[in-house]
């Protein structure tokens, strides 16, 4: 057999969906978000430095459902991959690889990167003045 | 008997042939973008709205621009070392692989800097 087509591990579809599969691959989505999600930040900063009317024109567009939807999605992922993140980086460190510790942070990854979304929006829409 | 070359031993690298740099600078890059992502994310809210000039000032405050600086260069830095690890993963075809992986390296590197000049004009227009 090529080294083309060689049966690539692991088959995840013998592979019953677990909070801790589910939560692992949806780092990686949201890591590829918001690496999508730079260019928004990016094009955002050059219309403040190019002046006032690229600044209206950003404004115009982030500040518009499309552009409002596109940056809730943003700060969901941002704050989930943050959460989940440093998840990690305890495992990296060598804590809480026991199961019911791995379900548990896993857990509270999904309700603080939850919390977390819901308080910048409110307070967001608290500055602007509704 | 020993299955390890010699010259392996003398590089110390292993078969990735950048031992763990890769691995480890993601996790420091990751490790700035903690504090950097949730104080920018936070301040960002509360100057939504504020319009050109503030928003100007804001950004162009040396500390808050340079704060950003150091957030650009670890957010494009970390997001190239993570794509280059799901393309590594996904994409089998040793050509395709390599020009996907050079390709993001490009953009990220481009978009980096754009960030970075911008945000130095902002500084420097203060």
């Amino acid at each position: 057999m090529s080294a083309e087509n060689r049966p690539l591990s692991p088959h995840l579809q013998v592979y019953r969906p677990q909070l801790t599969s589910m939560l692992s691959i949806l780092h990686r989505i949201t890591g590829i978000a918001l690496a999508l999600g730079t260019l928004l930040l990016v094009y955002w900063l050059v219309a403040l430095s190019l002046g006032p009317q690229a600044y209206a024109a950003a404004e115009g567009l982030i500040g518009s459902i499309f552009g409002r939807l596109l940056l809730f999605g943003w700060t969901m992922a941002l704050f989930y991959h943050l959460c989940n993140g440093i998840r990690h980086l305890f495992w990296d460190a060598g804590f809480g690889f026991e199961l019911t510790n791995a379900y548990r942070s896993g857990w509270a990854v999904l309700v603080a990167s939850t919390i977390l979304t819901v308080v910048s929006w409110v307070v967001g829409y608290g500055v602007m003045g509704g | 008997m020993r299955l390890r070359s010699p010259l392996a031993r003398v590089r110390h690298l292993g078969s990735a042939k950048d031992g763990t740099a890769h691995w480890w600078m993601q996790r420091v890059t990751a490790l700035a973008l903690v504090p950097l992502a949730v104080w920018f994310a936070a301040a960002l809210v509360f100057h939504l709205g504020a319009g050109y000039e503030a928003t100007q000032a804001w950004i162009g405050h040396p500390l808050t621009g340079g704060l950003l600086l150091v957030l650009i260069v670890a957010t494009f830095y970390h997001g190239f070392l993570g794509l280059q690890v799901v393309i590594e993963d996904y994409v089998h075809h040793e050509g395709v692989k390599i020009a996907a992986i050079l390709l993001v390296k490009f953009v990220s590197i481009l978009l980096g800097l754009a960030a970075v000049l911008a945000t130095l004009k902002i500084i420097l227009s203060q």
